[in-house]
């Protein structure tokens, strides 16, 4: 089917057009250009915003704003976001990440969203063009979303309390079997007391591991100190199942993994 | 019919200009309106690499661009490697290498390689690897396109010492 591509200067504009029902957004369209090739007759056309402020990164007293533009390259370049730049280099290859939003990964499905899996434990803010919101509540509703991302917010973590693993099969590069990401504060005597974890591929989309959260507080770092956690982490998980892992294998080797994310 | 969109690019340092199918990815219009068929169609899901390309001085996958996104923008393909009928560093070190069996890969791997180099003109081979990791090879077992890699990279050093 032929594919129009709609340029347009302004996110109202944008919605306008996707209002038409037949209309997709593009953002780098690692998804999207792959599903019309795949023959998807959903949408006829691609619309994309040429606003350059979306693709801006702004880092102001100690809070990062990434516009729903901003590419996986684009944070990797950035001087002031090496702490979360192995959750941008965990995705695809390099070509994929010059060209891949931080946008399109917030709707990326399972075994797809591993940076949102990072924006989700560093408690990101989303900005829509209907309004703001935690992206735990943005990910709820997702399905249903039909408006426009602009921005994610998040506070940059403090030096060394950001931690992310991807584990994937093929190496150096491959989807993802899971993902964790976590920011984990201690106090001088090495005492957790906050913590915010987040799972990838253990849903149909990224998911906070509460339980394991309410487990490590008060806990040191240690084996038998995060032994309680390491259990609580399986908790309500709903893995996948697909050609990348079947979600028995998944479900057995999320704790192993954890349990070296935070001893490690 | 399918409507037919102008588009304007710089191809390997020449100026052309085209009327490509409105939607038609990068790839096609390479291959079908350029005539420039040394970018391959592996996949055109993103996955093997074959289609890449560099826009502007990155690494794109041409099956996963549309055409006129890359209007005004400069497109560099294999094809515009070799000058005055010498290889490239990188050509001459696939050649050399036997880095390249059926073929089919090697455009994007070469594009990949040379996206790393302009950068990183003496790489690790941990980085030649990275590098690489969204190109597949079905036939080399990819040692011998990491050594070429890193033999054109030698070369290129020796020729700037
Ligand atoms: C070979 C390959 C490997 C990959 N590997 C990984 C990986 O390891 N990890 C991973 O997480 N992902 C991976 N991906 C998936 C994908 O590249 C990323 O998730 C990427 O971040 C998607 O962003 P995009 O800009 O390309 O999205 P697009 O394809 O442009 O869009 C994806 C969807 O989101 C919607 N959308 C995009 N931006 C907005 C916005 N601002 N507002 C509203 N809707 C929007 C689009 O309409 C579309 O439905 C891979 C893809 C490929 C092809
Ligand atoms: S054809 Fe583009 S990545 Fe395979
Ligand atoms: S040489 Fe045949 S696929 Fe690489």
């Amino acid at each position: 089917m032929p594919l129009s591509l709609r340029t347009v200067d302004t996110i109202p504009e944008a919605r306008a057009v996707l209002a038409t029902g037949q209309a997709r957004y593009l953002g780098g369209g690692t998804l999207a250009v792959r599903a019309a090739n795949e023959g998807d007759l959903s949408f006829d056309t691609l619309v994309r915003v040429a606003d350059p402020s979306l693709g801006t990164v702004n880092v102001t007293g100690g809070r990062a704003r990434l516009g729903a533009s901003v590419t996986m390259s684009a944070i990797l370049r950035h001087p002031e976001l090496g702490d979360i730049a192995p959750a941008a280099r965990a995705i695809g290859g390099p070509a994929v990440r010059t060209v891949a939003t931080v946008g399109g990964n917030l709707f990326a499905p399972t075994p797809y969203g591993d940076f949102v899996v990072a924006l989700l434990a560093l408690g990101a803010v989303v900005e829509t063009d209907g309004g703001t919101m935690a992206l735990d509540e943005f990910l709820l509703l997702r399905g249903r979303f039909d408006g426009i991302v602009a921005a994610v917010e998040f506070a940059l973590p403090a030096t060394g309390t950001f931690r992310f693993a991807k584990v994937s099969r093929v190496k150096p590069k491959g989807l993802s079997v899971l993902s964790i990401a976590a920011v984990i504060e201690t106090d001088a005597d090495g005492t957790v007391t906050a913590a915010r974890i987040a799972l990838g591929c253990m849903a149909d989309r990224p998911v906070r591991a509460e339980k394991a959260e309410a487990a490590l507080m008060g806990a040191k770092l240690t084996p038998d100190g995060v032994a309680a956690a390491v259990v609580a982490v399986s908790h309500g998980i709903r893995p996948a199942t697909d050609p990348i892992a079947s979600k028995w294998y998944r479900r057995e080797v999320l704790p192993v993994h954890f349990r070296r994310l935070l001893l490690g | 019919m399918t409507k037919k969109v102008p588009i304007q690019i710089t191809l390997n340092g020449e100026e052309r200009a085209e009327f490509v199918d409105s939607g038609a990815t990068l790839l096609r219009a390479l291959r079908d309106k350029f005539g420039d068929t040394s970018p391959k169609g592996g996949c055109h899901q993103g996955t093997c690499g074959a289609c890449s390309v560099m826009i502007d001085g990155e690494l794109h996958l041409s099956c996963l661009t549309l055409a006129e996104v890359c209007e005004g923008r400069a497109i560099e393909t294999t094809a515009g490697l070799a000058k005055d009928g010498v290889l490239h560093p990188l050509q001459q070190a696939f050649l050399e290498g036997f880095a390249a069996q059926c073929g089919f890969c090697t455009p994007g791997m070469i594009m990949a390689a040379k996206a790393l180099l302009d950068h990183t003109p003496s790489p690790t081979r941990d980085e030649v690897v990275e590098a690489l990791s969204g190109n597949i090879c079905r036939c080399t077992g990819y040692e011998p396109v990491i050594k070429a890699v890193l033999s054109a990279a030698r070369a290129n050093s020796q020729k700037v010492a």
